[in-house]
């Protein structure tokens, strides 16, 4: 088990809902999205899979690209697939901006 | 020409089965009714999963909803399959025990609340031994000190089934409700296939496991109430109709006598075949067997 930690301070949207996605299931993950405490968005994950912290930082690279939420995210993972991760994630923001 | 007659019923069905622990407990009840309890914001995670390289989940696999079924109190507890296949661990026996307890406490000052228990478990989770057997034993009691005063309904829609520690809850509570889907045993096909040898259960045959552990055969057996579709329509109304009746005046966990005569009588020089069962024990019911 690893946990990965991220910041994207350029992140600064106010947020006011927050969402649960997911489940802890084999090749899947659950998603907690609140509205930042801090400045910017800060992300961590706890993952049950060792050495993929370049491929989460890749795929978090990518997803701040087009959202700019201060948002705080957690992550329990079940060994989600990058594809999987970003469907999670844009499930979420689909919450979120109901 | 009339094309949506041609549509046959089950294209339009909503199955039950496809939906994760927490959109089944809440379909169960009335529109706008229901909150949910201890949810994942709460964050009660399991601390020994991590402890032993295990990514946890926020609700422990555990989901708590409380609200109005057909316009009467309810709680519905439901565990999470996919996760860690369904075990109970500390938190989520927990909260299990918890949320059958506060029914209980206000069924007891005339506010009847039912509970659904909704089990896809392989029972203990082996990760928190003692304190999973120990949650078994806790969930126990709350259910036989809630029956008296409300129905305790038990409703195994499949696919992992209700196996394990479990089993024993679905065997206390007042109904149980099942699917075709949906198994129902103390051990699970591998266990007994690991513990007592090939020739005496093959876990790979499924045929053979829905023959011996499937809702058709546990309802034909009379171990199980009633056999629904994998409807989610059809299962609320089921439960709907549970949660009004009237209580049992007699459990089946309390016939030590009548079982211990039905399996002290059975032949063992033959092989029991599962529909002779059935129709020894109780019931006309013919499918689901090979």
């Amino acid at each position: 088990m690893e946990k990965i930690d991220f910041d994207y301070p350029a992140a600064k949207r106010r947020i006011t809902k927050k969402a649960h996605v997911g489940v802890v299931g084999s090749g899947d993950m659950e998603v907690l999205m609140e509205p930042a405490q801090s400045k910017g968005a800060h992300v961590s994950i706890t993952t049950s899979v060792d050495g993929f912290q370049d491929s989460w930082k890749a795929v978090f690279d990518r997803f701040f690209s087009k959202f700019d939420g201060a948002v705080r995210i957690q992550i329990n993972d079940a060994g989600a697939t990058p594809g999987s991760v970003l469907l999670r994630l844009e499930q979420a923001v689909e919450v979120i901006n109901q | 020409m009339n094309q949506t007659s041609f549509i046959p019923e089950f294209v339009t069905r909503k199955s039950f089965i496809e939906l994760d622990g927490r959109k089944r407990a809440q379909s169960l009840f009335d529109d706008g009714t229901w909150r949910e309890l201890v949810g994942p914001f709460d964050r009660m995670e399991s601390p020994w999963l991590p402890l032993q390289g295990i990514a946890p989940q926020f609700d422990d696999g555990c989901i708590v909803i409380k609200g109005k079924i057909g316009g009467m109190p309810a709680v519905a507890i439901a565990l999470e399959g996919a996760f860690q296949g369904g075990s109970i661990g500390e938190v989520s026996g927990a909260k299990m025990t918890a949320a059958l307890d506060l029914a209980t406490k206000d069924s007891e000052v005339g506010k009847r609340t039912a509970a659904i228990l909704l089990l896809e478990t392989g029972g203990v989770r082996l990760q928190e031994a003692n304190l999973g057997l120990a949650a078994v034993a806790e969930v126990i009691a709350s259910v036989l000190a809630l029956r008296p005063h409300a129905p305790v309904i038990t409703l195994i829609a499949g696919t992992v089934g209700c196996f394990g520690g479990m089993s024993l809850a679905a065997g206390v509570s007042s109904y149980v409700v099942m699917t075709r889907e949906a198994r129902l045993g103390l051990n699970g096909p591998e266990v007994i296939e690991q513990e007592s040898g090939i020739d005496e259960f093959d876990s790979s045959d499924r045929a053979l496991i829905w023959a011996i552990h499937g809702g058709e055969q546990r309802v034909g057996m009379g171990l199980a109430d009633a056999l629904v579709e994998d409807d989610a329509e059809k299962i609320k109304a089921t439960i709907r109709g549970y949660v009004k009746a009237d209580l049992r005046p007699e459990y089946r966990s309390q016939l030590v006598e009548l079982y211990g005569d039905r399996i002290a009588a059975l032949d063992t020089s033959e092989q029991i075949d599962p529909i002779n069962l059935r129709q020894k024990w109780n019931s006309k019911t013919t499918g689901g067997l090979r």
